[in-house]
């Protein structure tokens, strides 16, 4: 009988990614509803040492899968190992991080097993023994509550970046490390890392930012971010952007906050000269604290935010920043 | 090259979001219904990789009749032939079922390339395309922002961007791709296109043509159970920021994030 939580953690050049805190945490959580087991699986090459790790957010026993063909993310290697280990453990609830690789991972694998896939969930629950789960649907225009029949095992959810709780680690805690069998040998064809061009400009993507300052039309050209990337280096987060100021050519694409752009949940969110469409709106409503700076004191953005500040940004934002670096000194 | 890209229609982006009177929908009523926007990428690709390597592009939709309007549309941008999946059993179907459904009209398909949304900008799952390459045993590169076929039209390239770095992934085809904004520039329909695609073939399957069980679709067989839709937490509106100038605005702001909400 399916019994226990599984967590799949993740690394990224040898390194256990800040998700996987998160969704260990939260898998401690869910194991302690159910009165059952945690289990946290890492896949990697090198990866055992770091994979002790969890144990301190809360993982009773930890099973890594140690190959080189594993080193980095394809769906084709991680797939079918990952099956393997959720056949021979048969736990009860499957939790991943909703990252880039959590989000493609758990599409390929919930076909695999054939099973429910809750994508991107900003809470959990166990109510009568099942896991229930909160998602944003719309981009966060309405909230869906869901679970999974009774044939749907394991129970199988991501989890958004930058939601859940993370444990305070406890290093008194240890879990032993199990090896997983590697066997990749099937014959299918398959899609493979040609190349891997790092990001140089050092930048959080958005997802995963603790702090974003976003710009919209009111910026008024690509110059006008110059302002914000100052801000943003003040507080230590990343610059977003709304449709119209991509859609403008003003800043790439892999900026745009918004439904048709990247979903965040920073725990700071300014919003610069950004009038607040509502499919802007529906991309940033999770993050923790809202600012809005827009000299129209009528902009939708106003009923979002915690902090309003009424005039042209390009006054505000300079002396925002050097105040800032006040206040953080 | 024979291309297939997938079509799912959407709410509008713009459109407000209510919860219908069972809770666990959301109201039909005031909805403008659009092809989904990534789906509109893959599309501009596939009649981009046509116009270089020749071939043919077939759109397959899945949905209630209303997505036919969909469908024409692509083939008004250019796409040669329309499928659509529709059987009143499918309504309420999780992305397993879908996914299930659209493997079996696209598996009689001749086809080199599939491409599709990376999501639908309704649920927000993104797992439909993954979960049809899963089902076809094909390889899937995810949510990408180029790509590029071989000069043999045997393999692709694609770019996909993942937190901090840019994948470059390749594989032989037959292929499925999800698209991510920034792909392309899709196009608009011309007039001559739209005259044109009034004619074009538009073939639509039920379940039983596609030798499926209607048991195994639509609410009743949902993996993944809604047990309730509701409003988002409401956000109430905080405090304007007061001041005599910018500068004094922006240090009381300051003050605040600092000392009241504690995030700088």
């Amino acid at each position: 009988m399916a019994q226990g939580v599984m967590v799949i953690a993740e690394q990224r050049g040898g390194e256990i990614h800040k998700i996987s805190n998160e969704v260990t945490s939260e898998g401690r959580r869910l194991a302690d509803a159910l009165g059952q087991d945690l289990t946290a699986v890492v896949l990697g090459s090198g990866v055992k040492d770091k994979a002790a790790g969890l144990a301190r957010y809360g993982a009773d026993k930890i099973v890594a899968a140690d190959d080189p063909q594993l080193e980095n993310y394809t769906a084709d290697a991680y797939v079918p190992v990952l099956a393997e280990i959720i056949k021979a453990n048969e736990p009860a609830v499957l939790l991943l991080g909703a990252s880039s690789m959590g989000k493609d991972l758990s599409a390929r694998l919930s076909a695999r097993l054939g099973v429910g896939m809750a994508q991107d969930c900003v809470s959990f629950a166990v109510e009568d023994g099942k896991l229930t789960a909160v998602r944003p649907i719309y981009a966060g225009k309405a909230y869906a509550r869901v679970t999974f029949s009774d044939d749907s095992l394991p129970q199988m959810a991501t989890a958004r970046p930058n939601v859940l709780e993370v444990n305070e680690p406890d290093t008194g805690r240890s879990a032993d490390v199990a090896d997983a069998a590697v066997n990749l040998d099937d014959g299918q064809p398959k899609a493979k890392v040609a190349e891997v061009v790092v990001d140089e400009s050092g930048k959080v993507d958005l997802t995963e930012a603790d702090k974003i300052v976003s710009g919209g039309r009111g910026i008024k050209g690509p110059e006008g971010f110059q302002v914000l990337e100052e801000l943003a280096a003040a507080v230590g987060g990343s610059v977003g952007a709304s449709r119209s100021a991509v859609d403008a050519g003003w800043r790439s694409h892999t900026d745009q906050v918004g439904q048709t752009g990247k979903v965040v949940s920073p725990n700071l969110y300014i919003a610069c000269g950004i009038s607040g469409a509502i499919q802007h709106l529906a991309g940033m409503s999770t993050s923790k604290v809202i600012v809005a700076i827009n000299k129209d004191p009528d902009a939708p953005i106003f009923q979002k935010a915690d902090y309003g500040v009424v005039d042209d940004l390009f006054k505000v934002v300079p002396p925002l920043t050097e105040e800032v670096k006040k206040v953080m000194a | 090259m024979k291309i297939i890209a997938c079509v799912k229609q959407v709410p509008d982006t713009e459109t407000q979001i209510k919860v219908a009177s069972d809770g666990t929908s959301i109201a039909q009523d005031g909805i403008k219904w659009v092809m989904n926007p990534y789906d509109e990428f893959g599309v501009e690709e596939a009649l981009r990789l046509k116009e270089k390597f020749g071939g043919e592009v077939t759109v397959v939709g899945l949905g209630p009749k209303r997505v036919t309007e969909s469908l024409r549309t692509a083939l008004a941008m250019g796409a040669d032939k329309a499928v659509l999946v529709t059987d009143d059993a499918l309504e309420g179907s999780d992305a397993l079922a879908v996914a299930k459904a659209l493997a079996a009209a696209i598996k009689d398909l001749e086809y080199d390339l599939i491409l599709a949304g990376q999501r639908g900008v309704d649920d927000d799952q993104g797992l439909v395309g993954a979960s049809l390459a899963e089902l076809l045993g094909i390889p899937h590169l995810p949510v990408i922002t180029k790509l590029e076929a071989s000069e043999d039209g045997k393999s692709v390239k694609a770019n996909r961007p993942v937190e901090g770095q840019t994948l470059v992934l390749e594989a032989a085809l037959p292929a499925l791709v999800t698209a991510q904004k920034g792909l392309n520039e899709p196009r608009y329909a011309s007039l001559p296109g739209i005259m044109k695609a009034k004619k074009k073939p538009l073939e639509e399957k039920s379940l039983a043509d596609l030798g499926l069980d209607a048991s195994e679709f639509g609410t009743g067989a949902r993996k993944l159970k809604v047990i309730e839709l509701t409003p988002p937490p409401e956000r109430q509106a905080g405090k304007i920021v007061e001041g005599e100038s910018p500068e004094e605005k922006a240090a009381a702001l300051a003050k605040l994030l600092h000392d009241e909400a504690k995030v700088i």
